[in-house]
């Protein structure tokens, strides 16, 4: 393999690649994203092969197996370009009627094209979906193009590009007044300008400097790095040679949790390569620029996010973060100046490089520029990864990008920033969404997990869940988080058992109070974060939790029971045979059934079981078995 | 427990290859961990002692870092490792009913092994397939958007297999 040394070499491997790509009549892609191996795609994959290879058609059809293409809840997905037919929910059975039809005879197959659910109306192509349509895909616009083990895919759609602009035309002060230009903010949540920091850290006169990139994504609900480094590997390195140029580092890691072995995978590939190429080594593009990376593999520990900690679990040691100042420029790995930034971070670089600040300030409002990529999942029609300009309003993404909420439920909260934020309600939902609007509504931009809450959810179990997971995840060096997290925790299971007073709302505000200003690290900080925006924006229904023992979501065991409706009930004795725990009293063909709440335990299979729809949740107490008064007596 | 031979020899080699590692400012006793699990898919004890003993450094100091990551398992797995996903996006949709669905189905509580070994089930934090909530990964494989009866199912055809 030929080293780059210089940007004519590279243009000609573009040019290669280009040509290459030519040569094929067109190209099936298929998401082998993490979503769609979980329905199933390696098997429509496996058979898409053989088929192409049994029909002869391999020297006119390319297929590439790529990252991530963002409407998961439509897998497996595949594209045919340059037709453009994209296809859903791909069965390895519909593989040979794609081979005729759309290949052969240029047709496209009706029954695997996407159904707006609105008009009913088939839609043929990927750019015309609601789905697809309001999105502003930046860094995520190659991810459906490119297989991510091919670095010829990359050079296809110019990559490296930037990184021989920044080499040959531009200083490392160039390339930070750029990005600071550009307003770059820190796509890990907290929204620092990555150009200052860049700059502070470059100004450090300690020698070495080093270049991290935070691919731990801890935040439950979110896997938007994930999905970029699993898709387009080599847009992350660019990003990152790029910025170790402009903070003079020859060393960087990439941190990535062990929870994605495909990302690992990919990454660590795509690194090899481009240190075939010359793209990272020494002398990088043939000029006296040196940088290598290195993957370093978390093992699982949310608090590894946190920027001091991760470069504690860099060191190989336990991720404890430590009392900041001195920040990370100062003091970061191996006490040496460092540069932490989060995978989409890096990811837009190259794009503001080869496109000019100006033209990212174009996108997005005055103080947040540029597209975000969120995770658009829970309980919304269309789930998956989009990439939307700052500014757009959070109704316009549930309801024009989500397609609204299934089953007819209403929508109740949007809750953003993992276990950092909170839940947005409803009478919200026209905030645009920037780094600030968020923030000012109690939430925050966080990575960009964004869970959808129907009518269904519980808002004092959703607090509950989020400082559960938090309880666990407190590394357990200060006091406020270490044992502020379990006193809340208590409360609020005290809560959704039916034993909470109205001093515990107080008592939860306090606590939270105390951990906020008194908590060493982000994690603790921001730890009350779900329990306070929800307090404040669902506080009816703490109080119905608390006063009518009743969960009005339906979700906390004690506050519900289950009710046969006599009207409905056909006696099939369906929920019987299911009930694990033999609740249920009835004979088939007889009388309407009847459930025994003082043994019922809300499990919820007798109501999946039931084809009438007969077995309702009721929030609160049945008289004569009150579930409350059981756990009181325990 | 004794070592075999073989073992002990790895366990040496997976050592001696951290220490030599090019980043010598870098603590070798993550890496060492992880390739240890790499190894046996857990972490046993007499594992942890040779570790300790080769790297010279206190036994407590490896369990530290092994009790602290969520990746690290000090009791082996089942034949076949189920995990639910226990995400935010799993929660709404319905994974701790998945959850006590299983621990009823299968006689043990989340970080069991059945007796006959043939199970263990654990919870994830969030494996990063929220858009297919929920999600249940059997020995690396996912399964997304499953239902309880789906998750009878599987076990059922595990159990089967196994015999």
């Amino acid at each position: 393999m030929e080293r780059i040394d210089s940007p004519e070499k590279l243009k000609a491997l573009q040019q290669a690649a280009q040509k290459k790509q030519e040569e094929k009549e067109s190209f099936i892609t298929m998401c082998g994203g993490t979503g769609c191996q979980g329905s199933g795609c390696q098997k429509v994959i496996d058979k898409l092969k053989s088929e192409v290879e049994k029909r002869n058609l391999s020297d006119t059809i390319g297929i590439k197996i790529t990252g991530c293409q963002g409407f998961c809840e439509q897998g497996p997905l595949m594209v045919i370009r340059p037709q453009g037919s994209f296809y859903i929910r791909l069965e390895p059975e519909d593989i040979p009627e794609i081979l005729e039809e759309t290949i052969e005879n240029k047709k496209s197959v009706d029954r695997l094209l996407y159904t707006d659910p609105e008009s009913q109306q088939k839609i043929e192509k990927e750019q015309d979906i609601p789905f697809y349509k309001h999105q502003k895909r930046l860094v995520f616009k190659n991810n459906g193009f490119i297989e991510p083990t091919e670095i010829d895919d990359y050079f296809n759609v110019d990559g490296y590009s930037a990184l021989a602009k920044t080499l040959y035309e531009m200083s490392p002060e160039d390339v930070i007044e750029e990005t600071i230009e550009a307003n770059l903010r820190g796509r890990g949540g907290a929204g620092f300008p990555a150009g200052k920091k860049w700059k502070y850290c470059r100004q450090e006169e300690a020698e070495p400097k080093y270049l991290a990139c935070n691919a731990d994504e801890g935040d439950p609900g979110a896997y938007m790095d994930r999905s970029i480094l699993e898709g387009n590997p080599h847009l992350v390195i660019e990003g990152m040679i790029i910025a170790a140029y402009a903070i003079g580092a020859h060393q960087g890691y990439i941190y990535v949790r062990a929870e994605y072995p495909l990302a690992v995978k990919h990454t660590k590939q795509a690194i090899e390569v481009a240190r075939e190429y010359g793209l990272l080594g020494d002398n990088i593009m043939g000029t006296d620029f040196s940088f290598d990376l290195e993957v370093a593999e978390g093992a699982g520990a949310f608090v590894a996010g946190e920027s001091t900690a991760l470069m504690h679990s860099i060191e190989g040691k336990r991720p404890m973060p430590r009392q900041t100042p001195p920040r990370s420029v100062q003091q970061g790995l191996f006490g040496k100046p460092t540069v932490l930034n989060n995978v989409e971070t890096f990811g837009n670089v190259p794009l503001i490089i080869m496109n000019g600040a100006e033209w990212f300030k174009s996108i997005g409002t005055e103080n947040s520029k540029g597209a975000k990529i969120f995770s658009l999942v829970g309980k919304v029609n269309n789930t998956g990864l989009i990439e939307v300009p700052m500014g757009i309003t959070l109704r316009k993404i549930v309801f024009d990008i989500g397609g609204g909420i299934p089953g007819g439920k209403k929508v109740k909260a949007v809750q953003t920033g993992g276990p950092s934020g909170g839940c947005i309600p409803e009478d919200l939902f026209d905030l645009k969404v920037d780094f600030d609007e968020l923030s000012e509504a109690g939430s925050m931009m966080g990575s960009g997990g964004m869970v959808v809450m129907d009518e269904d959810t519980c808002m004092v179990d959703v607090a509950k869940f989020f400082l559960d997971f938090l309880k666990d995840e407190s590394c357990g060096k200060c006091l406020p988080c270490r044992n502020g997290i379990p006193k809340m925790l208590d409360i609020l299971t005290r809560i959704t058992e039916g034993l909470g007073t109205e001093q515990d709302l107080i008592k939860l505000e306090d606590i939270s109070k105390t951990i906020k200003k008194t908590a060493l690290c982000g994690l603790g900080d921001s730890a009350p974060n779900p329990v306070l925006s929800t307090i404040e924006y669902f506080r009816d229904e703490y109080e119905a939790h608390i006063h009518d023992l009743a969960c009005p979501a339906g979700v906390c065991p004690e506050l519900i029971y289950y009710e046969v409706d006599p009207e409905e009930c056909k006696a099939c004795d369906r929920c019987k045979r299911a009930c694990p725990v033999d609740a249920i009293a009835g004979e088939p063909g007889g009388d309407p059934y009847v459930i025994d709440n003082k043994i019922c335990i809300s499990c919820g299979t007798c109501i999946e079981e039931c084809p009438f729809e007969a077995i309702a949740v009721i929030p609160g107490q049945q008289e004569g078995s009150e579930k409350v008064k059981r756990v009181a007596q325990k | 427990m004794a070592f075999e031979t073989e073992e002990l020899k790895a366990i040496d080699k997976i050592i001696a290859e951290n220490l030599a590692s090019k980043d010598q400012q870098k603590s070798p006793l993550l890496p060492v961990l992880q390739d240890i699990q790499k190894f046996y898919g857990w972490l046993p004890e007499k594992a942890l002692i040779r570790a300790s003993q080769k790297l010279s450094v206190p036994l407590v100091s490896l369990y530290g870092i092994a009790s602290f990551y969520n990746e690290f398992r000090l009791k082996p797995l089942g034949d076949y490792h189920i995990v639910v996903c226990t995400g935010t996006a799993c929660h709404v949709r319905g994974a701790p009913l998945l959850v006590s669905e299983l621990e009823r189905t299968l006689g043990i509580q989340v970080g069991e092994v059945t007796p006959d070994q043939k199970f263990s089930l654990e919870t994830a934090r969030c494996v990063g397939t929220c858009a297919v909530a929920p999600v249940i990964i059997v020995d690396g494989e996912y399964h997304g958007k499953i239902s309880k009866k789906e998750v009878q199912q599987l076990v059922t055809e595990l159990r089967e297999e196994g015999e």
